[in-house]
Order: C-alpha cells, then structure tokens, then sequence
C-alpha cells in the first residue's frame, strides 16, 4: 500500500521515465535534494525554494510564467514523420508514439502568440522531456513557422531553447535545419523584428550551433549548461577533467556569448523591460 | 597501396598480378596473355564491388588515407592560387585552410578543411576538425569575396567540429551559427561539395550553398556512424547499422532532395585517379557558377533560402484530430 495515490487512470511512467518537474504534491529538488511542497515550488516559479535551482520545466509552464493569462497555440497541427524509416534499439515511430504518450506537447517546441504585460510575443519554447528536446524536421518548420508569422504580424520573437540537440532519428534532415532556421531569421532580421534567445538546461549540439546563438538578444537562465559538444564527449577527446563552472550560463556570460543571465522570477518583467525599448509602436521609436 | 577490408579480393589479385610479372622479368616464361588476363579480372572484381558498396564501406572509403584532400583539389584546379591566413581575432586555423584562386580565369575565394596527409601533418591539421577561428577565417574569406563580387567554393571534408575545451571557450557553436547566417545573406554565389566526410555541424557550417554537390563516395549526416552507435545502441559495435540507419551516402541525401547533385568518381574511387577527380569536380564546379552567374543578386539569396526553408518531412494533422489527441490528455 503506498502513500499515494494515482489520481488518473492508465499512468504507467517508468521510474526512469519520470518527469523532472513533476505533478504529485512534493517536490525533490535535483541538485539539493531538499523537499519541499509543489505548491511552494511553484509559487516560486518551478524553482527549488531552498536552493533557487531552475528546474527543467516545459513549454507550457514557459507560456504560464511569461504570458498574461491567455494564449493561442500556433502551428500544433504539424507532426514528425519518420522518413528514413529509422530503427536502432527502437523504431523511431515507437519512441514518437511513447513521447506523444508521456507529455502534454506534440514535439519538442510549442509555438504560441499571447501578451507580456500588453505587448505582443511569440514565444517557440522547446521541451527537453520530449526526445530530449532533439530538433527535427518539426522543430523547424515550427520555428520557421512563428518566424513567418513574426514577420505577418510585426510580433517579436522569443525562442526558448532547451535541448539535447539534433534529432539523429532524423538523420540529414535534421541537420538540415540548422541552415533553415538559421536562414529563415535573416528574413526576421531584415523585417527589423526583434529575436530574443532564451537559453536553459541543458542548451547543448545543433540547437546551439544555429538559433539559439542568433539572438538579437542572448540570455540564459542561471546555471544552465550550455555548449555546443557535450560535457562527456570533451572530457573523452582531450582527456582531461573540465574545469568547475565549464559550460554554465556564468562560463557563457564571461567568454561573452551571452547578454546577461536572468532569474525565472524576473524573467517576465525583463522581457516586458526589452519589448518596451523595441516597441515600433512607441510614439519615441517612430522613424 | 592500402586496401580496405572490402577491397580484400582485389588485394589477393594484385600479388599474384605481382607476381606473375616477377615470373615474366626473370624471362623464361612469356606471360603476357595470363597478365592481361589477370588485369582484367581485376577491373571486373573492382567495378563488382564498387557497384554495391554500402553505407559503411562508403564511409570508409570517404576516410581512405589515400583520398584526395582540399589543397590537392585546390592546386588541381586553380593555376593560381594565394592561400590567407588567419580570422582577424585569434589564430589561424589549420583544420580550414582557404584563399583566392582562379579556375580558367575566374576569381574564387575557395575554402575547405583540410587533412593531413601522414601522421605528423594529421596532427598539424587536427584530423580537419577546425575551432571557431576556423570558421570565423571561412566567414572573413566569404566577405572578402562579396565585396569583391568572387564566386565563394567550398570543399567539405572534417568528422566534425572540434569538441574541445577552447573550442567551446571561444564559442563554437556560435561561430558555425554565425556562419550560417551570413552564408544565407551573402550576396555571391556559393558552390559547397563534401569531397569526403561531411559529419555534423562542423561540416554544415561552411556548407550552406546555392549549390551542394556530394562526391560519389561521401557522406553526409547529423552525427558520425560510431558516435550514433555509442548514443543509440549504447556500444561502439553498431557502427555498420547506424551507418546503414542514417542512410548518409550521396544517393540517400540526394534521394531526399538535401543536396543538389552528385559527382560521379573515378572507378575504384577518388584516390585511384585523383587527376581525373580533380577535372570532374572542376567541370561541376564551373558550371555551377555559370548558372548561378546569371541570377540576380536578390534571385539568388531567395532562393537559397526557400532551398532550405523546404528541407524536412513532417505531416500535417487535421483540427479534429487535434481536438481528439486533446481530450485523451
């Protein structure tokens, strides 16, 4: 008999399928391993309360935090394929099905048009619980999507990365699109629309080497790994330890690849801050 | 010369073509008609096992240590050539070298990674695995050319980007993301061929072009057979399956509509006539400019983009199966 109990029906995670953020009533922090209430860590921004830990969240908890209230969720209706008919310890259908299964998004990005404090944003935010947040031919198309609607509709864009990288299941195709979102945000660029890239843990391969370096603006959520190799395939190539802080939002900041570093609890108000100063309605940046 | 595991055969023909003709020096026996004989057999044990290769063995053959690489093309092609050095910021790369050159009197910025050619110069070169100053040179290189008007080539051939500690320090990722977007805005022609292995980020990141071609016997892929077969297979052993899995060879990626075109190689591959490669690459190289001379600045940059805007497959879902997927959450 166990302590709680499941309040849905056909709920079969595997433990190691757990969700980092997770629903239940408490939560245990990653790094700290301190419990507390979910209710306080949500009241926190899905922070550890007791050691400010950015836990992974996903793209939904993004719109919540930033959006004020409501949303409209764009180009949901696009879904992966599986064109090279790929198969390793499992075919890639089956990792897309359980994926479609285990989370509340259809990819590993969620696009979605709502207000900060009035001002428009599209927001593309990136989800590492599905498929490690791996980039393929819809979280291409998706980004080139919401650029195209940027440009529609003069929004800016705020791309939340959050990823393992590329989408090896995809093979080509995916990285592919590191040249297809990389060229479609010079169209963005030439519009004179705004691009903010948002990174978070982990922040890591193709995702790094395209978008999400591009912002107009580049910020990072603390402590963040971000890098384009992965930590363990450094270590294997030049066999050494890496140094403490190697690859975090701190080590970015002070090798200046990034604009500055931004606690969740402030991030709403920050990118209110930066859509003021580029608010081409603003009577002061008329041209 | 090195034969790879595949080519065992014809190993197992050429010592007895050796000696055979060692039997005919000394005199005795005339031989000539068993030689012929034998070169024959020889030339159709090569094209049998060239006309099935696999994925795997093209990537071997892609890694061949006696492959062409971008300097031997470069002089191949260019009667003149001045190799630059250097980004402007930090260093000079050895693993992306690059310069102006002129093919039969056209000017080109043309840039590549390069290998070394023995074990002392594989190291000078770093496997052709550049650091961010490589690409930041590729990018100084390409600017150079646009305001000059030069057609931009270049030659694709590293198993990846370098996954160091000062690469990452200096920002690799966001010198291949910087490339790409400059690459998608430049206003000259850019002709991009992978001569051997086209691995990753580190490839793609000089490889955005108005026109990708593959050598025969390359690839092209997101992650390397072996690194995809440590991460998905959790073993090193899978190589052969992953490389079958990613389905990298030219065919596959020009199947798929990712790549332009394909330049056939000599029978036996690259290495067994590199002169004749080299006149090959050359033609396509030509013609790729001419074409591409005859677009306008802007016809060119839109359509480069919308090349790449179209790479991917994914499906479209009606609303009400949206409205369904929903409900079951």
């Amino acid at each position: 008999m166990g302590w709680f109990k499941r309040l849905k029906d056909g709920i079969q995670t595997a433990t190691r399928n757990k969700k980092e953020a997770p629903e239940g009533l408490w939560y245990k922090c990653k790094r700290c391993k301190e419990t507390s209430t979910m209710k306080e860590m949500k009241d926190n921004f899905l922070k550890c309360p007791k050691c400010n830990y950015h836990a992974r969240i996903g793209s939904y908890d993004y719109f919540d935090i930033i959006f004020d209230g409501t949303y409209t969720e764009l180009f949901s209706e696009l879904r992966s394929k599986d064109p090279l008919n790929f198969t390793d310890l499992k075919p890639y259908t089956k990792r897309l099905d359980e994926a479609y299964k285990k989370n509340d998004v259809s990819d590993a990005i969620t696009v979605a048009h709502g207000k900060v404090n009035r001002k428009a944003l599209v927001i593309a935010a990136m989800d590492f619980k599905f498929i490690g947040g791996s980039m393929g031919s819809v979280v291409g198309q998706r980004i080139a999507n919401a650029i195209d609607y940027c440009i529609e509709t003069r929004t800016p864009l705020l791309i939340i990365s959050k990823s393992g990288g590329a989408r090896m299941m995809e093979a080509a195709y995916s990285l592919m699109q590191l040249p297809k979102t990389s060229a479609k945000l010079t169209l963005l660029a030439k519009h004179k629309i705004p691009y903010i890239s948002l990174m978070t843990d982990p922040t890591t391969g193709g995702v790094t080497a395209s978008f999400a370096m591009l912002g107009d603006i580049n910020i990072a959520e603390p402590e963040a790994l971000i890098g384009f190799a992965g930590p363990r395939v450094i270590k294997e190539t030049i066999k050494k330890d890496l140094p403490d802080g190697f690859q975090t939002s701190e080590f970015l900041l002070e090798h200046g690849f990034l604009d500055f570093i931004v606690d969740r609890k402030d991030l709403k108000e920050t990118l209110s801050d930066l859509l003021y100063f580029f608010d081409e309605t603003r009577p002061a940046n008329a041209s | 010369m090195v034969f790879l595991e595949f080519e065992k055969p014809l190993e197992v023909l050429y010592e007895q073509l050796e000696k055979l003709q060692q039997v005919g020096d000394e005199g005795e026996i005339d031989v000539t008609e068993m030689i012929k004989m034998l070169e024959n057999k020889i030339k159709n044990k090569r094209k049998e096992i060239y006309s099935n290769l696999t994925g795997w063995q093209k990537v071997q053959l892609s890694r061949h240590p006696e492959r062409p690489y971008t300097f031997y093309y470069i002089k191949q092609m260019c009667r003149k050539f001045v190799e630059l050095h250097g980004d402007r910021y930090y260093a000079d790369d050895k693993a992306i070298v690059g310069g102006i050159g002129s093919l039969d009197g056209q000017t080109v910025v043309i840039l590549g990674q390069q290998k070394g050619v023995n074990t002392k110069m594989r190291q000078y070169r770093n496997f052709g695995m550049a650091n961010p100053e490589g690409y930041r040179k590729a990018l100084r290189l390409m600017k150079l050319a646009e305001r000059f008007g030069f057609p931009v080539v270049t030659l694709i051939d590293t198993p990846g980007a370098y996954p160091g500690l000062e690469a990452e320090e200096r920002g690799q990722a966001e010198a291949i993301a910087r490339n790409l977007f400059e690459m998608a805005q430049l206003k000259v022609p850019i002709v991009s061929v992978v001569i051997g292995e086209g691995a990753s980020g580190g490839a793609i990141g000089i490889g955005l072009g108005d026109r990708v071609f593959m050598l025969e016997n390359t690839w092209y892929s997101v992650i390397s057979p072996e690194s995809c077969s440590s991460i998905l297979w959790r073993s090193w052993d899978y190589k052969e399956q992953a490389a079958e899995a990613l389905k990298l060879t030219a065919d596959d990626m020009y199947e798929f509509g990712l790549i332009d075109g394909i330049i056939k190689e000599p029978m036996g591959g690259a290495h067994s006539n590199p002169e004749e490669m080299a006149k090959m690459l050359k033609r396509h190289i030509k013609k790729a400019i001419s074409e591409l001379q005859e677009m306008s600045e802007d016809e060119r940059i839109d359509a480069r983009i919308e090349k790449y805007s179209k790479m991917g497959e994914y499906s479209i879902i009606s609303e009400e199966e949206i409205v369904n997927e929903n409900d079951k959450k």
